[in-house]
């Protein structure tokens, strides 16, 4: 009897060793019919260390996703991930970071949004609810994250499963479409794929998963954290 | 004088008809494309109704709640109501005389949908959702 617990708790103890699994395990699709639930809290984690300054493996794989096309004017033209290039003036260390929609537990938008078009779903991704957005920006206004873009002309193309158009504001959705498919975000896929493999990405409340373990383990950050708007997108190396 | 007054009439509805572009079948009604599969989520005469409130209540459903796989979905009309073209590629299905846009047309309803959601199926070689 002994001997059997002593071999359960070293089996405990082995998988919960951090590093050991830094593939995310695939996450069951969502069952028709049944919505997004409170209990997962889908979130990012982002290794700088492994963010090349030069790869824009995410940003590209994103605009692909999500059929972002560009009308020549790269001010005003949608983005929902972009890549920031920050320096400490003291040491000359520098640092190249994705910044997407943070999908915040607090979200500024939803609280700024006059029409409830700004919305936190159940599972708490952050999305723009398009029939009922006037287009007015105070959400990108709020956002201390600039995460948020506006459409300022007529859209053709888009994807079926993202609506976009003119006169409404947009961003980053965690690739609700995947997720609720059982898959993981475009730009967490391309950044493993052809980049340096800096994303991972899972549910923040089930203790099992990676990203879970890690956040638990290792010192992880999040950008701008004094506002208390508590992201689900962490930081590591910064 | 009645009859004249009739006859006027009748000529101008012609010409709008005429002017509109859209294509008519024998009886007045617009005439549609078929659709590609099996038969619909309900019949003809309560799809014609009620289309848009089934649309109405599942979007709400889809987008704040996060159901999948609801029974109507504009992405599914689209697929099955958006007719191929010559070359082989879909047709919009708000394009002139096409699907939604005839029928539109015909009741003289301005909708909104098309300014953002997809007026072609996905292409099945970039489909990556369900």
């Amino acid at each position: 009897m002994n001997n059997r617990r002593a071999i359960l708790k070293a089996a405990a103890v082995m998988a919960l060793a951090p590093g050991v699994t830094l593939i995310a395990a695939r996450a069951a699709a969502r069952a028709p019919g049944e919505p997004a639930s409170a209990a997962n809290r889908w979130g990012l984690l982002i290794d700088t260390t492994k963010c090349g300054a030069d790869c824009t493996a995410c940003v590209s794989a994103c605009k692909t996703e999500m059929g972002l096309t560009s009308h020549g004017r790269p001010l005003s033209d949608p983005q929902y991930i972009r890549k920031v290039d920050v320096a400490d003036p003291e040491t000359g260390m520098r640092h190249s970071l994705p910044v997407m929609c943070q999908h915040c537990a607090k979200p500024a938008c939803v609280d700024v949004c006059p029409t409830g078009a700004s919305m936190k779903r159940a599972d708490g991704i952050v999305l723009v609810d398009r029939h009922r957005c006037i287009g007015c920006r105070y959400c990108m206004m709020a956002c201390p994250y600039k995460a948020r873009s506006f459409t300022h002309q007529d859209e053709t193309g888009q994807k079926p499963y993202l609506p976009r158009g003119k006169g409404t504001v947009e961003a980053c959705t965690l690739c609700a479409h995947r997720i609720d498919a059982g898959r993981q975000p475009a730009c967490v896929e391309a950044c493993a794929a052809h980049g340096g493999g800096a994303m991972l990405f899972g549910d923040l409340n089930d203790p099992s998963s990676p990203i879970a373990r890690r956040v638990a383990t290792q010192a992880t950050s999040r950008i701008r954290a004094d506002l208390g708007l508590e992201p689900a997108v962490r930081y590591q190396g910064i | 004088m009645r009859a004249a007054v009739l006859a006027i009439l009748l000529a101008l509805a012609a010409g709008l008809a005429l002017g509109s572009g859209a294509a008519w079948a024998e009886d007045g009604r617009p005439a549609l494309p078929k659709a590609k599969a099996g038969p619909c989520i309900a019949p003809p005469q309560v799809m014609r109704r009620s289309h848009y409130v089934m649309l109405l209540h599942q979007r709400d459903q889809t987008l704040r709640l996060g159901i999948r796989g609801g029974k109507a979905s504009l992405k599914e009309c689209v697929a099955c109501h958006a007719a191929d073209g010559p070359d082989g590629k879909p047709i919009p299905v708000n394009a002139p005389g096409q699907f939604c846009s005839s029928c539109h047309e015909y009741a003289a309803v301005s909708i909104d949908c098309f300014s953002c959601h997809a007026t072609t199926p996905a292409a099945p070689q970039t489909a990556s959702s369900p």
